[in-house]
């Protein structure tokens, strides 16, 4: 109940939050209204990459501690960051047509890693569902959130090399926080659209490691049920009269 | 400071192992390198005869060569391991899983130092690249490259090695994570091949040791885990 909550909370927030930044705040004087998606696309890209930062502490904490509820975590992370990233490359492309004329411009750096970045994670999510054994998929995925997390920063750094178009992080550094070149009202924009985000992203992560949990719990249903039918077949075979047991058990392990 | 003596030559035996058999079943590494070659020809195709166009694209087509050959290299490399059972004899040893892996991403790393040694004159020749003059800051490139990629390679090796649709798994989960590497080493080629006339040649191959260390230390790390498993 409390779950549902957050969700509606969250979903009313983000419908809040759009509002403030479509009708409340003025437009950009350079880039117009286009301007506005920042707002969803610089907040989902932060969720993306605090989703992402989640899997990987999730899975190394799985590694020292093998309790696989960490793992249902780790997941919950990389699949809810993947649909923010997809939404946050969305946004960008939406944003990057009126302003720099095309949808996707390669000269900019953090467009093209954050394709990288989600074709990390879309990897990730791949790699789960080719293993079957729980622990053993836990171990790979956590070994590979966490080469992927340490890939990130690099790739960040390749990035400030590399020259691009993008324009620098405004929040961040304390000397813009303080002086803001960004009017207050387009910042309090992006800091109630990433509120509103976060709630959303709660409630995803919740129900995420809750559908998760029962997956496993099917899972490992599933290969109880299968050992114990076999159990009680050799038992059937072992204690059955000797004449009638030739044909009775071997009918019964066969499915 | 002994221990430290023990675990090399612990990598050393593992490392010499590898390139024993490499040796001896001559076939798949020639192949390999066959392979490679055999694309840098054909991006000759895919992007015309305008000369000046390919002398430019140059770099990038032969670290993507290196990268293509190099995931061949390092899956056959686990694969042998896979073979028999040797995997498994492998997590047996009584030594330090760190020092395995040292030894696996030191083989990994030699071949691929063969497979860039080999694609550098290739490449030389098909793009017509003045080589000879930056010799030395090419040699360093791929050294660098070498190892990261291997370091990498050896990690994802492992973990795919019994995996279903490992053949395309590798390459899924590997090509993203050496994009940065890749970055690096065709930015380095080309400041060395062109005179460095940015002063930008110091910075990219600092980003590739720095790329080699993290992930040398990361598959370090999780190495035993892969093998435990």
């Amino acid at each position: 109940m409390r779950t549902r909550l957050l969700g509606i909370g969250g979903v009313l927030a983000v419908i809040g939050a759009a509002f403030f930044g479509l009708f409340v705040v003025p437009a950009d004087l350079n880039q117009g209204d286009a301007q506005r998606i920042m707002y969803v696309h610089v907040a989902s890209a932060w969720i993306a990459y605090m989703s992402f930062g989640v899997t990987a502490l999730a899975g190394i904490a799985y590694l020292w501690l093998r309790d696989l509820r960490l793992d249902a975590v780790a997941l919950a992370g990389a699949e809810v960051g993947v649909l923010f990233t997809a939404f946050t490359i969305w946004g960008g492309m939406m944003w990057g047509r009126p302003v720099w004329g095309v949808y996707w411009q390669w000269e900019d750096p953090r467009l093209t890693t954050t394709a990288l970045l989600l074709a990390l994670y879309l990897g990730y999510l791949l790699l789960r569902r080719l293993s079957e054994d729980p622990a053993r998929r836990a171990t790979r995925a956590a070994i590979v959130g966490l080469i992927a997390a340490v890939d990130i920063p690099i790739v960040h750094f390749s990035v400030i090399w590399w020259r691009g178009l993008h324009q620098g992080p405004t929040i961040g550094s304390p000397d813009k926080l303080l002086h803001p070149s960004a009017p207050l009202q387009f910042v309090a924009a992006l800091l109630l659209m990433l509120g509103a985000f976060t709630l959303v992203w709660g409630y995803l992560m919740i129900r995420r490691y809750q559908l998760a949990r029962i997956e496993w719990q099917i899972e490992e249903h599933g290969r109880v049920g299968r050992i114990s039918a076999a159990r009680r077949a050799s038992l059937a075979a072992h204690t059955a009269p000797a004449g009638t047991s030739q044909a009775a058990p071997v009918q019964e392990s066969t499915p | 400071m002994s221990q430290l003596a023990r675990h090399a030559t612990v990598a050393l035996a593992i490392a010499r192992k590898d390139a024993l058999a490499e040796l001896r079943g001559r076939h798949a590494s020639g192949s390999t390198l066959f392979f490679a070659a055999l694309v840098l020809l054909l991006f000759g195709f895919a992007l015309g005869p305008d000369s000046r166009r390919l002398t430019d694209a140059a770099p990038g087509l032969l670290w993507l060569a290196i990268v293509f050959g190099g995931l061949l290299t390092v899956a056959r490399l686990h694969q042998l391991e896979a073979e028999d059972g040797a995997f498994e004899q492998l997590a047996l040893y009584p030594v330090d899983r760190r020092a395995l892996f040292a030894g696996k991403a030191l083989a990994a790393s030699v071949a691929m130092l063969v497979l860039g040694g080999v694609l550098l004159p290739v490449v030389a020749i098909l793009y017509a690249l003045p080589i000879a003059a930056a010799w030395l800051a090419l040699a360093v490139t791929v050294v660098l490259g070498a190892i990261g990629f291997a370091a990498v390679g050896t990690a994802y090796a492992a973990l795919t090695v019994r995996m279903r649709a490992r053949e395309v798994m590798l390459p899924l989960l590997m090509l993203p994570i050496v994009a940065p590497l890749l970055l690096a080493a065709v930015k380095a080629t080309t400041a060395a091949l062109t005179g460095d006339p940015f002063g930008e040649l110091g910075s990219w191959l600092q980003l590739l040791a720095g790329f080699d260390v993290v992930m040398l230390v990361v598959g370090a790390g999780t190495y035993g885990f892969l093998l435990e498993e």
